[in-house]
């Protein structure tokens, strides 16, 4: 059996009851590292707490060399720990089928989202939201201006979008560098940059950080340490406004 | 003599952009020498000897020349002064690089023939070079004493043989562009643009200057005979004659661009660039060409190269195409005087010149003061690297010396190639040949200042498909991103123009397609080639796939690296077409990443070079001995000895002439053999042939050899290994 188990947003004690008596039960315990990180627990407190030893995965392991794990999961209870919800990072829907293809049945226990998380520390509704998008890191020879191009379909049809910052080895994206970005991608395409953005730090931590304004306000906004996260709010329902208002210093 | 050249400089009718080409030891060099001394550079007396135009060490010590290195002269004629910039080049075939840069140069060449050893190898070679840039010739029969004095030949026999060398280069010309052949190109004494003489005594005759001086063959005969070298020098020098057939002759920039631009850039010509460039004029945006670099200790580095367009002055603001766009100030314009360069204030169209200040530039850019103009046709070089050695620095202390030596030494002469051994952290040098890779480890040394070790010479293989295969789908690691491609080997004909510079991505896409199309390429493939890299080629069949023009920069990347080791040996990849056929793509820009799509496609390529049949080439050289006729036999079995296959035995007179091939990797230590086996009286010259399969009977062992050596995996890989 495998099971995907959500840690949620923060830190340890973000897991489910349902979740954590999976990872008490568990024969192995694996935790995925790189599409997310728990910015507020190390592995070490994870292990205290949870009274398991945890198995790293790095982004090869999951990726080209996943039968380690279902090998496991065949004859034993494996469960493989995400930030988050499992499932909102698509690749371990690859996990699944390629688990269900060698016969291990799968059980999903969810956990808090930052998809939902955003909706509540921003105020935006969450019928608003349009397509979700990326803002990676530029590499040599390559600058995606898709993210912008999204954002842009989104405000046309008067819905928010919700902006995954990059996360790499050595590096996060901050709200004032993404902000830099999409305004490099408006440049580049000659659209229009937007006006209004609304940026987050530390979702589901005890000191999250919410603040709304133009891109020049994000752009020297300290928002402290991460992850951060971004959303490009279309014209907002006074409500919505209210809100910002009250809780981001629109 | 300075304030002479700067006046000249802006009148282009005036100005002549000559190069001197030959075949190895032809007498190139004495030749610019004398020429240098008639025009008052350097004294009388040192010319021929002191090699004033072989400015390296080493060029004085092997009595050879190996960079392309340029002068400015003044000559009258007619009452008027012309100014010429001259440019001598390398004629040993490892150093042919040279003669293909310094072509784009100039816009007219004398090309020297010895009169006794008649066209060899390389006389072909560099005259094709020639015509490829439509650079016009006049010839120049050397050593025609040796004729009198070491074959003894009577006047009437010594007209006849000098004859007999017009008609060669006159059939060489012909059979290369019989175009130009006969509108005027064809050589012809009675015209002027035949001259004779010795370079090294320092006189020459033309017919015209005959009808002016009076000095006939009868007079060449009867002095060479006489060994009164100094009555024909007196009579009739050298460098009047010459520098007589040059201005008369070869043609100004003014005249020559009009001809050339169209040959070697494909822009746009009715573009502010363009008109310019078509005539030459000074006023206008500034294009030039870089055709060499060099490193002075004090300046730092000197990019030379020819003025098409514009006037280039210190300050100048210019920029060098396919870099990022940052200006690149000048911050000295000159010209070259021998080993000197003269600073001047302004610098205008047609001239050749020599700057500091352009960072980004390496040989061969375009730069430019717009920030965006066509680049010219890239220098295609005849030769390809065949050899390689591994340099490491003796102290480790060195390295990062070591390592922006390597550099220069890569900016400096594109025929090298320079790359590091991601595995091993050796440095590698492929050059053309043992020589060039000898001089280039020798300078490193002796220039430079870095101790290295060089391991020994390595033979540079290539790999290639032989069969149609695909689609072969790759994905990348998170398996959401999916490219098909199918693979095939390149038609001849097509490899053919890229080789020949005539199918470029420098071109537009019109035309690129018209030459294809009328090659017998696919109308839909010839209009969606994304990029030529060597002679491969990236095709894309897809339509309307949304994400992927912002994907195809990765796509092109994955392809480039699976090209510069293909799976058999990890040599380079040649004659690949690739069609991508469809793509599948992750909704999200951060999961088609290049993390995801550089390995996908990488790994697709290779597996498909598989699926087709990859198989092993290995270089191979021509190879001429010329011998008495008493040795033909150890000179054919040196051939024939090294895998070799002879296809052609001369003879002329008393002696014989071998003419056929053999694969690189058998000639190690052929200079040496050759010399013993024939007593040291044979004459031989080695040219690059091209890539040939390696024979299935020793194939598989040299692959093991070679993965061995790389600490490769013994076990080839299997398609599945690189799709799992």
């Amino acid at each position: 059996m495998l099971t995907f188990v959500g840690l949620g947003l923060f830190d340890v004690r973000d897991i489910s009851v349902k979740g954590l008596d999976a990872v008490r039960r568990a024969d192995a315990v694996y935790l995925e590292a790189y599409t997310s990180r728990l910015m507020g627990s190390s592995v070490d407190e994870m292990e205290q707490v949870f009274g398991k030893e945890i198995r790293l995965l790095g982004r090869e392991d999951v990726e080209q060399h996943p039968d380690a794990v279902i090998d496991r999961a065949r004859d034993g209870d494996v469960v493989f720990l995400t930030g988050g919800d499992p499932m909102v990072s698509t690749t371990h829907a690859d996990l699944r089928i390629r688990a269900a293809e060698a016969g291990v049945p799968t059980v999903i226990v969810h956990a808090s989202s930052i998809q939902s998380a955003v909706c509540g520390l921003s105020g935006l509704q969450n019928y608003r939201f349009g397509k979700s998008c990326s803002v990676p890191f530029p590499a040599a020879g390559w600058f995606p201006t898709t993210p912008l191009a999204t954002v842009r379909a989104n405000l046309d049809c008067g819905l928010h979008t919700l902006v995954y910052l990059d996360i790499q080895p050595d590096r996060y994206m901050r709200v004032p560098e993404a902000v830099g970005l999409l305004e490099e991608m408006a440049e580049a395409t000659g659209q229009p940059a937007p006006d209004l953005y609304v940026g987050i730090a530390r979702a589901g931590s005890e000191s999250p950080v919410v603040a709304a304004g133009t891109a020049d306000r994000l752009k020297a906004f300290d928002f402290g340490p991460p992850l951060h996260i971004l959303i490009v709010p279309a014209d907002l329902h006074p409500v919505e406004r209210e809100y910002l208002e009250t809780f981001a210093g629109l | 003599m300075v304030e002479r050249v700067t006046e000249l400089m802006d009148k282009p009718e005036r100005i002549r952009n000559i190069g001197i080409v030959a075949h190895i030891d032809h007498g190139k060099t004495t030749l610019s020498d004398n020429l240098l001394a008639g025009a008052g550079m350097i004294s009388e007396d040192l010319a021929g000897k002191q090699l004033f135009m072989d400015s390296d060490e080493e060029e004085q010590a092997r009595g050879i020349t190996i960079d392309a290195s340029n002068v400015s002269m003044v000559h009258t004629y007619g009452g008027q002064e012309f100014l010429i910039n001259m440019i001598d080049t390398p004629g040993h075939v490892d150093f042919g690089g040279d003669v293909t840069r310094a072509m784009r140069a100039v816009d007219g060449a004398v090309v020297v023939v010895d009169a006794v050893e008649g066209t060899m190898p390389q006389t072909e070679t560099v005259l094709r070079q020639a015509l490829k840039e439509g650079v016009r010739p006049v010839l120049f029969i050397n050593k025609v004493d040796r004729l009198v004095n070491e074959l003894k030949v009577d006047q009437q026999e010594m007209q006849i043989r000098l004859g007999k060398v017009i008609d060669k280069v006159n059939k060489l010309i012909k059979g290369m562009n019989e175009k130009m052949y006969n509108d005027g190109w064809k050589l012809d004494a009675a015209m002027g643009t035949v001259a004779f003489g010795s370079a090294l005594y320092n006189w020459a005759v033309s017919v015209p200057f005959m009808q002016k001086s009076g000095v006939s063959f009868k007079d060449v005969f009867e002095k060479c005979n006489a060994g009164d070298m100094k009555w024909l020098a007196k009579n009739s020098p050298l460098s009047d004659v010459l520098l007589d057939m040059v201005v008369k002759h070869l043609p100004n920039p003014t005249d020559a661009q009009k001809r050339r631009i169209p040959i070697i850039w494909h822009g746009d010509k009715e573009t502010a660039e363009g008109k310019t460039m078509m005539n030459c004029d000074p006023n206008g945006p500034a294009a030039l060409m870089v055709t060499d670099i060099s490193f002075d200790p004090h300046a730092g580095e000197v990019a030379t190269g020819r003025l098409f367009s514009g006037t280039l002055k210190r300050g100048t603001e210019l920029y060098v195409m396919g870099t990022a766009k940052r200006a690149n100030r000048l911050s000295q314009v000159g010209i070259f005087m021998g080993a000197e360069r003269i600073e001047v204030e302004a610098l205008p169209a047609g001239n050749i010149a020599a700057v500091t200040g352009l960072k980004d530039a390496i040989v061969g850019s375009t730069v430019s003061t717009m920030m965006d103009i066509t680049p010219f046709e890239a220098l295609k070089h005849y030769s390809e690297p065949v050899m390689t050695v591994a340099v490491e620095a003796k102290n480790m202390k060195d390295l990062p010396k070591l390592v922006e030596v390597l550099r220069q030494v890569g900016k400096e002469d594109p025929t090298v190639q320079v790359s590091i051994n991601e595995e091993t952290g050796e440095h590698l040098i492929a050059g053309m040949g043992e020589l060039h890779l000898e001089i280039i480890t020798g300078r490193i040394k002796r220039d430079k200042g870095v101790e290295i070790i060089t391991s020994p010479p390595i033979v540079v293989y290539r790999e290639t498909p032989t069969q149609k295969a695909g689609p072969v789908e790759g994905k990348s690691p998170n398996r959401h991103n999916r490219f098909y491609i199918e693979l095939e080997p390149m038609d001849p004909a097509v490899i053919d123009l890229i080789l020949k510079g005539e199918v470029s991505m420098n071109q537009q896409v019109i035309e690129r397609r018209d030459i294809l199309v009328t090659a017998g390429m696919d109308k839909d493939e010839a209009k969606n080639i994304k990029a030529i890299e060597g002679t491969n080629m990236f095709i894309d069949m897809t339509k309307g796939i949304q994400y992927l023009n912002e994907t195809m920069e990765l796509v092109l990347d994955g392809w480039r690296e699976a090209l510069r080791g293909g799976p058999l040996a990890d040599e380079q990849v040649q004659n690949l077409k690739i069609k991508l056929l469809d793509v599948k793509l992750h909704e999200d820009a951060i999961h088609r990443g290049p993390a995801q799509v550089i390995p996908a496609v990488r790994s697709a390529v290779k597996a498909g070079i598989l699926y087709a049949g990859d198989s092993l080439l290995e270089p191979v050289q021509k190879i001429q001995i010329t011998v008495p006729t008493e040795q033909m036999g150890p000179a054919t079995s040196q051939i024939q000895g090294r895998r070799g296959q002879v296809f052609d035995m001369l003879s002329e007179g008393d002696t014989m002439t071998v003419i056929g091939k053999a694969p690189v990797a058998e000639l190690f230590g052929f200079a040496g053999d050759v010399r013993s086996a024939t007593e040291g009286r044979a004459m031989w010259s080695t040219e690059f042939a091209g890539f040939e399969v390696v024979p299935g009977g020793i194939v598989d062992e040299v692959v093991k050899g070679i993965r061995k050596r790389k600490g490769l995996k013994e076990q080839i890989p299997r398609p599945e290994d690189y799709l799992a």
